[in-house]
């Protein structure tokens, strides 16, 4: 117990399978095939700077609707009964279970131009609607999946604040969207800084949700990486400049979110 | 009033996680391919699915790398954690820094910096990417969850008490065994439990590390979604939710019997 040295395996293993392969990204991103320097990669990257934006506006565009979807949920869940509370949140850990491939093909049977939701519309008579391979479909797509991940980090800040502050507002004439302001949204802070970041990066470089839900036609930035290292236009070095790209986003997300949250330490736990 | 407007949003979003799942069961219970009209009930997909060899490969392959990674990461991380607890306060905080960077990193990321890896590796060593890439890209993505699951439990560890152990005729090896390992032992079985669960999960890092030749079920699923209609992936659907519906109800009866024995 009293060795240091217990943790050499691990530290080995972090340099060689985290810190190597980071370094090797950022290495491709600056070299050409002789290993010259060169910054040809990060200025033919530019040309995807569109997609780039796309995927950033989509990756916001659902952070927030899961946002204000799961405020709600989080307050009404941690005002319950205590075992209300543990069957409702078993239910919403569970498709979370399921693997992400197989909750977005339901939405790919679901969506389809002959799909259920079509028929159903065709039947009570409203006529179809075409959202299969839409920008649509693929927001719907990444609410639909990371909502729990928005869920759960607020829920656990909500359940700390105290029943008798809410109260106490209101005796002393708070109305709802006061309480809301000076209450609720700066106390869960910590909560929302965890699901915004636990909801944006992994949409903001999801390739199988696009890929599944949007066709062919609505690459996103993750799609574009995933050229690079599968399939026939192989090139790790161009790979490499989109994934570093990726990589800064990330870096100005967690130090916005760092700057909004002082709070760290209680982040952390919340991340977990 | 406002009670009937909170049950009423729960029921909504409550519906809308679960109702495209229960249609992907249902449907799976098709007798036709037809995925929006139900033609008739039958086990057809399911017997289908059992003697699909690909599918019960890749399970097999799932399941194995599940195992072996968790097995692994637990240990490595589990012993590591011990050693970062002793370390002063500026390496602790950077080696676990370093431990979030797999965590934080999107998976493309971390599975396309692991790929080059491996392709490096491929021109030193002539290691192919398969089963041994996959683990080995699974092992790492698992090991901080580990260390981050162990460390709390350490902390809550009195070192007085392994030093009494000592005083009182233990050996440095046995106060290990018979004081400290009992106390983080939960903390380890969390650990080990979470990242199986990561493991037999993950789609992306797998996906590109995997080369053509070693697939894993969701691998496999993906290649499924990519060409037609497959009414086999509602198969495994349900029986995946099955599976994860009974682990949990288990886990939470348990729960409630421990809860119970505790307050008398």
């Amino acid at each position: 117990m009293k060795s240091k040295l217990l943790s050499l395996p691990y530290i080995f293993w972090l340099i060689i399978f985290i810190l190597i392969p980071t370094f090797l990204v950022v290495i491709f991103a600056f070299i050409d095939e002789n290993y010259n320097f060169t910054t040809k990669w990060i200025i033919e990257s530019g040309n995807y700077i569109g997609i780039l934006f796309k995927s950033i506006y989509f990756a916001i565009i659902s952070t927030l609707i899961c946002f204000i979807i799961a405020f709600p949920i989080a307050f009404i869940l941690s005002r319950s009964k205590k075992y209300i509370q543990k069957t409702l949140l078993m239910l919403i850990i569970l498709p979370m279970w399921m693997n992400l491939l197989l909750r977005t093909y339901a939405w790919m049977t679901l969506l389809e131009n002959n799909g259920i939701i079509n028929q159903f519309l065709n039947f009570i008579g409203l006529g179809k609607i075409n959202i299969i391979n839409t920008p649509y479909a693929i927001i719907l797509g990444m609410v639909y999946n990371y909502l729990p991940f928005m869920i759960l980090p607020l829920y656990s800040v909500m359940t700390k604040i105290e029943k008798s502050i809410i109260e106490a507002a209101q005796d002393l004439g708070a109305n709802y969207f006061v309480i809301l302001c000076k209450i609720l949204l700066p106390l869960s802070l910590s909560g929302i800084v965890a699901g915004i970041t636990m909801v944006f990066v992994p949409s903001v470089s999801t390739f199988i949700i696009s890929r599944m839900l949007g066709g062919g036609g609505n690459l996103l930035f993750g799609d574009i990486i995933e050229q690079q290292f599968i399939g026939s236009t192989y090139n790790p070095y161009m790979g490499s400049a989109m994934s570093l790209f990726l990589m800064i986003i990330i870096l100005i997300i967690m130090w916005i979110t760092n700057m909004i949250d002082k709070n760290k330490e209680d982040r952390q736990g919340m991340l977990l | 009033m406002m009670k009937f407007i909170s049950k009423a949003y729960l029921g909504i979003i409550f519906s809308f996680l679960y109702l495209p799942i229960l249609i992907l069961i249902i449907f799976s219970f098709n007798e036709s391919k037809n995925r929006a009209k139900f033609t008739g009930f039958s086990f057809k997909w399911y017997i289908e699915l059992f003697s699909n060899d690909l599918i019960m490969k890749s399970l097999f392959n799932t399941l194995l790398i599940g195992f072996l990674s968790a097995i692994i990461a637990t240990f490595i991380g589990t012993i590591a954690a011990i050693g970062i607890m002793q370390m002063k306060k500026k390496n602790k905080s950077f080696l676990l820094n370093l431990s979030y960077i797999p965590i934080i990193n999107p998976e493309i990321v971390t599975g396309v910096s692991l790929m080059m890896l491996f392709v490096f590796f491929n021109k030193i060593f002539g290691l192919e990417l398969g089963f041994i890439t996959v683990l080995l890209s699974h092992i790492t993505f698992c090991l901080p969850y580990v260390v981050l699951n162990v460390m709390p439990k350490l902390r809550q560890v009195d070192p007085s008490i392994y030093e009494a152990a000592q005083d009182l005729g233990c050996n440095p090896k046995q106060a290990f065994y018979k004081v400290v390992l009992p106390d983080i032992m939960p903390g380890v079985f969390s650990g080990f439990l979470m990242t199986f669960t990561l493991s037999i999960d993950d789609f992306v890092i797998t996906y590109f590390t995997s080369g053509s030749s070693f697939q894993t079920l969701p691998v496999t699923i993906y290649s499924m979604t990519r060409k037609k209609v497959n009414p086999q992936i509602n198969a495994i659907s349900s029986i995946i939710f099955l599976v994860v519906l009974i682990v949990l109800i288990v886990i939470n009866l348990k729960e409630e019997k421990k809860q119970r024995r505790l307050k008398i």
